[in-house]
């Protein structure tokens, strides 16, 4: 049966990510401390949260490619720290998060005498993404719903809720959480255990599996 | 026969499959035009083998053309893919006007075609002048390097860029391999088809027919590199850490590969090889028919180790391959092998003979860990590399450069 659309109903939508090269590419620390201060917002913004939709092998010791390039390329293990240990959910926005990357650089350039540098071809690419966003056509009506088609949705869905959602709304939380909410607070502990969540170590399919788990455990204590 | 989406649905998911079709949705309607200047042998015409189909199959009007030259056409283009992977080369102003004029007939073949289509991806750099001769098109061009021209060789990039630089945006396998253009250069690695009979499962009949065909010998290890008989695919090293690893363990060698129309220098680098082999009777050199795709597959399977040992690479599908069949790849430290090979994880990136034969001693007398990274290889290539993905980012570009390449864009249902 079809259900009537209601203001309360949750529209899932899908997302894609596309890379682009910026031609912009640092050697040394320096170099890279220069582009970052004036690259796009949207290169940082792919810089910390891409990887989870691009190709890669998981790793999960450092999710952000600077730390991961600190650590690889440049071989200096307490940058690679240093930077990996930044969660971008801490930040209001790109700029602040951008402004602790510059930070952490500047600290540890203070500490070096000699810079080092990397390789010719080990050098920091600077990419931005651009993502298209499409309506899938499923709606939820009602929690349950979530539980029942959370297995259909792509990664591109959960991405685009989970991880997107928080660079688009006020609260910098995410959709699932938002919508749940409406329900006048009738499923606030759910929505603290979806907001408890962490997005950054991890995969889009295990962020996809936690929702999951959380929401059965949820109705089976219910019932 | 022509896989199907249901095929695809088997080996990706549902919601892989139903992402495709929801995105593709957008695209219906449009003319796109694929152009190419070989139907078989490399990398290139081996996606666009599966590619189109499953485009098609999305309800898109996809077509591929393929231009045609003749030898010394090949020779100057051959001559650009070495000097976009790094290498001088001589190329004087005779070959660069023949290219141009090949070009130029060759446009005057596809005039309609281009002229109405709405898309263009044009594959690297043989065909890269087509979109100057056509003053009238309507659609949108994308020029697609497939080659690691990180560090082209500067003055025939500097020839070359004035053709690339009219294209509405180029994509590129690896970031690192973009070179500057004033336009959005695109970030798309290429993939494999699962089911083509490149990488479709195969039964025991057809790997046994593998060892009997190359007298192969089921009981010692199998190592072996597929590969173009190209000097940057270094199989003259690959004999040498045959060499250096078969003082400790029994072991065969089989480097095998298929000619491609566009590449005149194979034969040489062919007969440099044999030399090497210095008649060991274990050192398997098979030349083989571009068409030849099942037994690439069977020799693959029956491997113990892939090697992949390039000193340049623009992506390395062959290691794609051979990690989808589960088996770990030690591979040159260099282009697209860097993305595919994780040390320990599923295989070994390597910087010399010696070092690839340090890792093929090491893995075969740790068949627990080589059977691992098998294991591993293949859901990575699963989740990464497979000709799904590859089409989704290809459709997103399209609509990206649609729309005017926006940072974000909103479809409407």
């Amino acid at each position: 049966m079809k259900r009537e659309t209601t203001n309360n109903d949750f529209s899932i939508k899908d997302c894609t990510l596309v890379a682009v090269a910026t031609g912009l590419k640092a050697r040394t620390l320096r170099e890279v401390r220069s582009i970052a201060d004036t690259i796009s917002p949207s290169c940082i913004y792919y810089h910390f949260w891409g990887a989870l939709l691009r190709s890669r092998f998981d790793d999960p010791e450092f999710p952000n490619d600077f730390a991961s390039w600190a650590s690889h390329s440049l071989h200096d293990k307490k940058l690679a720290e240093r930077l990996a240990i930044i969660n971008p959910m801490d930040f209001r926005d790109l700029e602040d998060l951008r402004k602790e990357v510059l930070e952490v650089i500047d600290e540890r350039l203070d500490e070096l005498d000699m810079p080092s540098w990397v390789d010719e071809d080990r050098q920091f690419y600077f990419v931005h993404s651009q993502i298209v966003v499409f309506d899938t056509k499923l709606k939820l009506t009602e929690p349950q719903d979530l539980l029942r088609n959370i297995d259909l949705m792509s990664l591109g869905s959960i991405f685009y809720h989970f991880i997107d959602a928080r660079r688009r709304n006020p609260d910098k939380g995410n959709d699932f959480s938002r919508w749940l909410h409406s329900f006048d607070g009738q499923h606030d502990s759910l929505v603290r255990s979806i907001n408890n969540i962490d997005p950054y170590f991890t995969t889009l399919h295990d962020i996809e599996r936690e929702i999951k788990d959380i929401v059965q455990k949820y109705y089976r204590n219910e019932q | 026969m022509t896989p199907s989406l249901e095929q695809y649905r088997s080996i990706v998911g549902d919601a892989v499959i139903q992402h495709l079709m929801q995105l593709a949705r957008h695209l219906r309607g449009l003319k796109i035009v694929h152009v190419n200047s070989t139907s078989e042998g490399g990398g290139v015409a081996e996606i666009l083998q599966c590619l189109l189909p499953l485009k098609k199959s999305l309800g898109l009007d996809v077509s591929w053309e393929v231009t045609s030259g003749d030898r010394e056409f090949y020779e100057c283009t051959k001559k650009f893919h070495n000097a976009l992977q790094g290498n001088k080369v001589a190329i004087n102003n005779a070959m660069l006007s023949h290219y141009e004029k090949i070009n130029s007939i060759n446009y005057e073949r596809l005039k309609d075609t281009l002229e109405n289509a709405d898309i263009v991806f044009i594959h690297d750099p043989q065909p890269a002048p087509l979109l100057r001769f056509c003053a009238d098109r309507k659609g949108r061009w994308f020029w697609r390097c497939h080659i690691d021209a990180s560090h082209p060789y500067r003055p025939v990039w500097k020839y070359l860029r004035d053709f690339v630089t009219l294209y509405d945006a180029s994509i590129w396998s690896l970031p690192s391999f973009a070179q500057n253009l004033p336009h959005p250069m695109y970030v798309v690695p290429p993939s494999i088809d699962p089911l083509s009979p490149k990488n479709i499962d195969l039964d025991s009949s057809d790997l046994k027919d593998v060892y009997k065909t190359w007298h192969l010998d089921e009981s010692r290890p199998i190592i072996t590199q597929i590969s173009r008989f190209d000097r940057f695919k270094d199989p003259l090293g690959v004999i040498e850490s045959y060499k250096l690893a078969k003082k400790f363990s029994p072991l065969q060698l089989v480097l095998a590969g298929s000619g491609a129309n566009d590449d005149p220098e194979g034969a040489e680098v062919l007969e440099e090889v044999e030399l090497a082999r210095d008649n060991d009777p274990d050192i398997h050199i098979i030349v083989l028919p571009p068409d030849a795709h099942r037994k690439i597959n069977a020799l693959q399977r029956v491997s113990n180790i892939i090697l992949q040992k390039s000193l340049r690479e623009g992506f390395g599908l062959t290691v794609t391959e051979a990690l989808w069949k589960q088996k770990a790849v030690i591979g040159g430290d260099t282009g697209g092998i860097r993305i595919q090979v994780f040390n320990h994880h599923t295989g070994f990136l390597v910087n010399s003979p010696e070092g690839a034969a340090l890792r093929i001693r090491y893995l075969l007398k740790h068949r627990d860990i080589l059977e691992n990274m098998g294991n591993k290889a293949k859901e990575f290539v699963r989740e990464n590399f497979l000709i799904t993905r590859h089409l989704r980012e290809y459709l997103t570009l399209i609509i990206s450069i649609m729309h005017n390449s926006k940072e974000r864009i909103i479809l409407q249902a």
